[in-house]
């Protein structure tokens, strides 16, 4: 590689580089979000794919922008021995201006209008009539807990868990009323355009909740019961499973969310009862 | 001045093999100790890479001698579910504390700070002993894992509680492996927490005559801020891996809650917080990805001016962005805890610093590209894995707006484009610079210069290779791809397989692209072409020594006098178009 030879196959390479790299975010902008996420069935989930979309958008042409300027300056000016050194117009003061104005105006946008979709998710309580569902995650199965018809939860006894004999939440229905009637269930089943309270609890380390369809990921912190909300508008089955290393099952632990028709679930929920 | 006080350096100069080579006081010695040190920490963790990139795709495929590593963990050479992640976590522990840390910080920050600030060592060369050795026992406790009991930590790099903390109960990995595991990360942080000390007061105190600050190199400054960044980094971490370690063998409970239920036994602890070790250790932990990128930006600046033939449009600028980006590095770590459960509006809190320091990395990047036009950039290996440098800096953070909004973090967070955005800034980025590192300072280390043709053919081949592999990570994320996961078992999953083959290859090709260098590297410090005093016609100090390698104490007992700032290059002057820091010679800008 002699003379500008070395600078010519690197401005090439690169320049080639960025435009496979960019091809799927390319696709996602001008083709829609399908090309490369997963469908969405939440009712949030719209606000938090545009944010991303806008987000790839800007991230690809700051990405493709600077990738073409290093080739494009690396073809011109490498290797040019002894001419005379150019200044880039406006200098380094004109670099922090930009960067400044433009990379300030993308990060307050970005951040402002990302922050409504965070609300949404996050700031938003349940609403009162949502439907409670616990879930209860433990190396390596996710287990759900339905209230049954008195509305009320049993109280957790860790001591009492005893998987063999499918009390996997360790309750107590001899002493504790409210636990007599509580639905366990080895699927999160819901009705579809209904709101669901989901709360988290933990049994024994970390764990995490991701339905990619739904958009929702949130950790079980063993001693600290979170609590998530979210609404499921189609029918069908999809994977939950868990996103934070919990031993070594932890990519085997799953289980599946099942949305319903309001009748289906009021029936299933009936047949579980029973 | 006498003429014994001219002479007498901190130290004498070394005269048995133990002094010179093993328990060496030289910052010098030290600086190589650590290169080397990274150089087998590196191999074994991309070893390990390989591996786990095998497994993934093949999950059957018996791999050769790993039986003999373990019987337990790879019964004939097969990866288990378990030692998959234990292998990940060694991956990262050595990668993050004994790679990115010491090569580009600890490694060149020794061999070069006290020589391009005119000094004739560290200020206190016997903690600088104590840091390498202490580093070293770090990484000999880390290995250790390997063969004891139920094998290496299996919490992945982060090390979260509880599942770090309980002990046996929560499954393989986490008995004695997971103890080494917090002990050696607690001893590597005494020997940072030294060598920071060391760096900062070696720099205040040891500038030679003319060197002020505003006269340092960037590259001298990057070491400077980011050695403040890790002695306050460290000073978290340090007690959090106590506190950590007690749990497990004191029956503590800092991070541990009451009622836990692990494999049947109710843990005998109450009133812990598994969320107070992710703020203490993303304390640290934000700031370390700094510790390994501040390094490589200053070495990659100072080469490149040196092989544009300009100074940067302001050097200055790029060491104001660099403490700027220190600064905001202490706001940020709670952006790792979006969805851990913490109060939902500090989200936001950490999510506006975060986005923020996209402004000083911006303008970072718009004066390196406004620098290279116009100006007579030389190609060479160096230069070359400066402009690889630029290239990852650019690609690992643009996906960095995505992972600072809290909203857009709900669906990607714990994905393959978290991976792909760290390993990209933080891992491949850093390591260019180490790179550009080494071909640039290799003939003053060694008086040999390395080989130019291989050179370029390990940049080039690890540029694709690094693309090939980190690229595609990101859209995998995309996908939904979880991390952490040693089979791809979900439906959603299983259609992603073939583009993790094509990882696979790609992973295996950049490895043994390494070769080039290793060979490179060998080859050239016995039989490479003997190196002029300042071969790539630089002007700071560490060209102004009587010899390459330099004597034991820098400058051949002199003490050099500054009477420039770095980087005077484009001028007219006797040595051509540059002038040495150390030269009295007045010039004019060429016109």
């Amino acid at each position: 590689m002699r003379g500008n030879m070395g600078g010519k196959v690197f401005a090439v390479l690169i320049v080639v580089i960025a435009l496979l790299s960019a091809i799927p975010i390319i696709s996602h902008t001008f083709m829609g979000a399908s090309v490369t996420l997963p469908e969405d069935i939440s009712t949030h989930g719209k606000a938090i794919d545009e944010q991303l979309s806008v987000t790839m958008a800007e991230a690809g042409i700051s990405f493709l922008a600077a990738q073409l300027v290093l080739g494009l300056f690396v073809w011109q000016f490498a290797q040019r021995k002894g001419r005379p050194v150019k200044k880039f117009p406006g200098g380094a003061t004109a670099m922090v201006i930009v960067a400044f104005l433009f990379v300030g105006a993308e990060v307050l946008a970005l951040g402002m209008v990302g922050s409504k979709a965070w609300a949404t998710v996050y700031f938003k309580p349940a609403s009162s009539d949502a439907i409670e569902v616990q879930a209860q995650a433990g190396q390596f199965a996710f287990y759900f807990r339905y209230p049954g018809a008195d509305g009320k939860f049993g109280s957790i006894h860790p001591e009492k868990i005893d998987e063999g004999n499918s009390n996997f939440f360790g309750l107590d229905p001899e002493n504790d009323i409210p636990a007599r009637d509580d639905i366990t269930s080895g699927e999160l089943v819901v009705p579809a355009n209904k709101e669901v309270h989901l709360l988290l609890h933990a049994k024994d380390v970390g764990h995490s909740f991701y339905v990619r369809e739904l958009r929702i990921q949130q950790d079980f912190v063993p001693g600290l019961d979170l609590s998530l909300h979210f609404t499921a508008t189609k029918v069908g089955k999809y994977e939950i499973v868990c996103t934070q290393l919990c031993g070594l099952g932890h990519y085997n632990m799953k289980s599946y969310l099942s949305v319903m028709s309001q009748e289906d679930f009021d029936k299933w929920l009936k047949s579980q009862s029973n | 001045m006498s003429e014994m006080s001219v002479h007498a350096g901190p130290h004498a100069a070394p005269t048995s093999f133990i002094r010179k080579y093993v328990f060496s006081l030289d910052h010098k010695v030290i600086g190589l100790q650590y290169y080397g040190l990274a150089l087998a920490a590196v191999v074994a963790g991309m070893v390990l890479s390989w591996i786990m990139r095998v497994h993934l795709v093949w999950p059957n495929a018996p791999i050769p001698g790993l039986g003999w590593l373990s019987k337990v963990g790879a019964p004939g050479g097969v990866v288990t579910p378990e030692y998959y992640l234990q292998l990940l976590t060694m991956h990262g522990t050595l990668m993050v504390f004994f790679v990115l840390t010491n090569a580009p910080f600890a490694a060149f920050g020794n061999y070069f700070l006290p020589i391009q600030i005119g000094a004739e060592d560290m200020a206190f060369p016997r903690f600088n002993m104590v840091s390498f050795w202490t580093t070293f026992v770090a990484f000999c406790i880390l290995l250790s894992a390997f063969f004891v009991g139920d094998g290496p930590p299996l919490s992945g790099w982060t090390g979260y509680a509880p599942l770090s903390a309980v002990g046996a109960d929560a499954g393989p990995g986490q008995g004695i492996g997971q103890s080494l595991w917090g002990i050696s990360i607690l001893v590597f942080c005494i020997a940072s927490l030294l060598g920071s000390l060391n760096f900062i007061a070696t720099t205040l105190d040891l500038r030679t005559k003319g060197m002020t600050l505003s006269r340092m190199p960037i590259v001298t400054w990057a070491w400077f801020i980011t050695s403040c960044i890790s002695l306050l980094a460290f000073a978290v971490l340090l007690p959090a891996c106590l506190l950590l370690i007690l749990d497990r063998v004191a029956g503590t409970s800092f991070f541990i809650p009451a009622g836990l239920n692990v494999a049947d036994h109710i843990q005998p602890h109450q009133g812990g917080s598994p969320l107070l070790w992710q703020h203490l250790f993303w304390f640290f932990g934000h700031p370390e990805v700094y510790i390994a990128i501040l390094p490589a930006i200053g070495i990659v600046s100072h080469i490149l001016i040196c092989n544009m033939r300009r100074d940067m449009l302001s050097h200055r600028v790029i060491i104001y962005c660099m403490m700027a980006i220190g600064f905001l590095s202490y706001m940020v770590w709670g952006h790792h805890m979006f969805l851990s459960g913490m109060n939902p509006f500090s989200a936001l809190v950490f999510s506006f610093p975060t986005l923020m320091i996209t402004i000083p990395a911006t303008i970072m990047t718009l004066i390196w590209l406004g620098s290279l036009y116009g100006s007579n950039l030389r190609i060479n290996s160096a230069s070359l894995f400066c402009l690889g440098f630029i290239s990852m800096f650019v690609s690992g953070g643009v996906s960095g707006f995505f992972l600072a909004q809290p909203s857009i973090d709900i669906y990607l967070h714990a994905t393959y484009f978290v991976v792909g955005h760290f390993h990209m800034v933080m891992g491949v980025a850093a390591i260019m610079g180490v790179f550009a590192g080494t071909y640039f300072w290799f003939p003053k280390m060694t008086g040999r210069m390395m080989n130019e043709t291989l050179g370029k053919w390990h940049f080039y081949l690890t540029l694709i290779g690094t693309y090939a592999i980190f690229m595609p990570f990101h859209y995998l994320g995309l996908a939904g791809n979880v991390r952490r996961y040693s089979a791809f078992q979900d439906d959603f999953l299983v259609p992603l397989i073939p583009v993790h083959k094509f990882i696979t290859y790609a992973a295996l090709f950049t490895g043994a692209a390494q070769l080039i260098f290793m060979v490179n590297l060998v080859h050239s410090r016995f039989k490479g072409s003997a190196a002029p005093p300042n071969p790539w016609e630089c002007t700071s100090l560490e060209w102004s020594t009587p010899s390459s390698p330099p004597p034991f104490d820098n400058f051949g007992g002199q003490h050099p006098v500054v009477h420039h700032d770095p980087y005077q290059y484009g001028v007219k002057s006797s040595t051509g178009d540059y002038v040495m820091q150390t030269s009295p010679e007045q010039t004019e800008v060429a016109s």
